[in-house]
């Protein structure tokens, strides 16, 4: 039967947009021909804020850029504030900060298992994700005194050094957290209703992917062997033995399948990390005003490619500070993947890509 | 299904890139070459040019970010573009004077920089020559300023 193609509003308040954000679908039939996303509903006036602050200030400010990764970006922050300020944080700081990304890298990707449970129809994930993700939560509590935002690093290394017997806790952690990786994983590879919804579904090729801007897991499952902390090495990642998980049939399956093994390698590094950990200072005196000039700054956040790009004037306020977010990027890619395929693949395609509205608005 | 794509050596070190830039345009100015590193400055008149001999030449797979800086007498455009396969993060600065803001688009070669260059355009009132659809993102569409200029004036307290 032939219909007309029209525009159907997937937000700003959707069940499947985690976050205020609204993706306009025009459908012929169920099939999805045009896609446009819209966003700037959260927008704050971050950059714009920053100049208004010292670069003391900024620190809580920039855990406020992602809720769900908060401790990523003010590290970023931190370490871009370093290079501008001509300092490096002591050699126990760094594996401090590497121990507690590794951390936060595995809550952020717990919390994304999370939203494709939900989105995808299985409770179960969700309950079970919640539940794991406690265990680390209260590791980073420990370390920093708060369960979201936490305002742990500072410029020239971290506020406080770890807890007493907080190898022994790490390790209970992570041996619990092993063994239930592996009840979660069995959730989901064999359930046949989520491999029906995920396998062979938003397909992106490595070129498309790398010239569309996107990075992180998303373009290691399309077959890009990139990972910023093997390629242009931050912190002491240079020293850790990790492997770069990639999968080659990009699609929302092999998405999946990389943030899984992506877990099993921060374990590996958090355990690594704290074997090697130097004893010594944990924080150089920084200046209060800067030199004059410019930095920039990359890592590799759970989510992509996240870059600081900062100009000082000399003054205690920075001249201008340009964040580029990883969500925002891979945002603008979405049309691609959703192009072809059915509106009800919408949750499995956009779910993947670990929307989070307060880096993308800023 | 296909192979995986691994970058693990560069093929090409810093100095070897930043010279081919400087001999195929000799008006591009090398700032700094450290490892990893590559700053240039390159006049507006060929910033397209040699961001196409970056892209097809010099292997620059991915355009991190674009950014936007008002310096007060002239904004400055900060390309950030990557190479993947030399492990390069090179920084293009271009000056563009500030009664006239405008600047060729890079979206046509690399697709990832069409949202930054929307929100420079947003934000910084930047206007990308060439760009495919150049509307505001962040601002509503009928807000009248650019307000990371420095002449925006905000209230008491941001």
């Amino acid at each position: 039967m032939p219909t007309d193609e029209m525009w159907i509003n997937m937000g700003p308040q959707h069940p499947f947009n985690h976050g205020l954000w609204n993706l306009r679908v025009k459908l012929k039939g169920e099939t999805i021909t045009q896609a446009e996303p819209i966003i700037g509903y959260l927008h704050r006036g971050w950059e714009k804020m920053v100049e208004n602050r010292n670069y003391t200030q900024i620190v809580p400010l920039a855990d406020r850029l992602c809720y769900g990764s908060s401790l990523s970006w003010n590290h970023l922050y931190c370490l871009t504030a370093e290079k501008l300020f001509g300092v490096e944080a002591p050699d126990r700081a760094k594996y401090i900060r590497v121990v507690a990304l590794e951390l936060q890298r595995i809550t952020s990707h717990l919390l994304w298992l999370m939203a494709i449970g939900t989105d995808l129809g299985s409770y179960t994930i969700m309950t079970w994700t919640i539940r794991e993700r406690e265990l680390f939560l209260d590791l980073l509590c420990k370390l920093s005194g708060a369960r979201m935002t936490y305002n742990y690093c500072r410029i020239g290394g971290v506020r406080n050094d770890i807890p007493e017997n907080f190898g022994r806790d790490v390790e209970a952690a992570l041996v619990e957290f092993e063994k239930r990786l592996r009840d979660l994983e069995s959730l989901m590879d064999e359930n046949e209703p989520y491999l029906m919804r995920t396998v062979g579904i938003g397909k992106m090729d490595g070129p498309t992917a790398m010239n569309l801007g996107l990075t992180g897991p998303i373009m290691r499952a399309s077959g890009v062997e990139m990972d910023l902390r093997r390629q242009d090495p931050y912190e002491v990642y240079e020293d850790m033995d990790f492997e770069v998980c990639t999968h080659t049939d990009g699609d929302v399956y092999a998405r999946y399948r990389v943030r899984m093994d992506e877990m099993r390698e921060s374990v590996k590094i958090v355990r690594q990390a704290l074997a090697e950990m130097p004893a010594g200072p944990i924080r150089v005196k920084v200046p209060r005003c800067p030199p004059k000039g410019n930095a920039v700054c990359r890592v590799e956040d759970p989510r992509g490619e996240s870059l600081m790009y900062m100009v000082s004037d000399g003054s205690e306020k920075p001249y201008r500070l340009k964040v580029r977010s990883p969500n925002f990027v891979n945002l603008s890619a979405a049309p691609p993947m959703l192009i072809g395929f059915k509106i009800s693949d919408v949750p499995a395609i956009m779910g993947v890509l670990d929307m989070c509205i307060g880096e993308t608005d800023r | 299904m296909s192979q995986v794509i691994v970058y693990d050596t560069p093929d090409r070190s810093v100095e070897d890139v930043a010279k081919d830039i400087k001999s195929k345009f000799p008006a591009v100015e090398v700032l700094k070459a450290a490892p990893k590193r590559l700053h240039i400055q390159v006049p507006r008149e060929i910033s397209f040019e040699v961001c196409k001999f970056m892209k097809d030449g010099l292997s620059f797979e991915h355009c991190s970010c674009v950014t936007t800086v008002d310096y007060m007498d002239h904004f400055t455009v900060v390309f950030h573009l990557s190479s993947y396969t030399n492990h390069i993060l090179s920084e293009v600065l271009v000056d563009i004077p500030r009664d006239d803001p405008t600047i060729d688009s890079i979206t046509p070669l690399w697709g990832g920089a069409d949202w930054h260059e929307r929100e420079a355009y947003d934000l910084m009132g930047v206007i990308f020559k060439g760009h495919p659809d150049l509307r505001r993102i962040m601002m509503p569409e009928e807000f009248k300023f650019h307000p990371l200029r420095k002449d925006f004036v905000v209230g008491r307290r941001v």
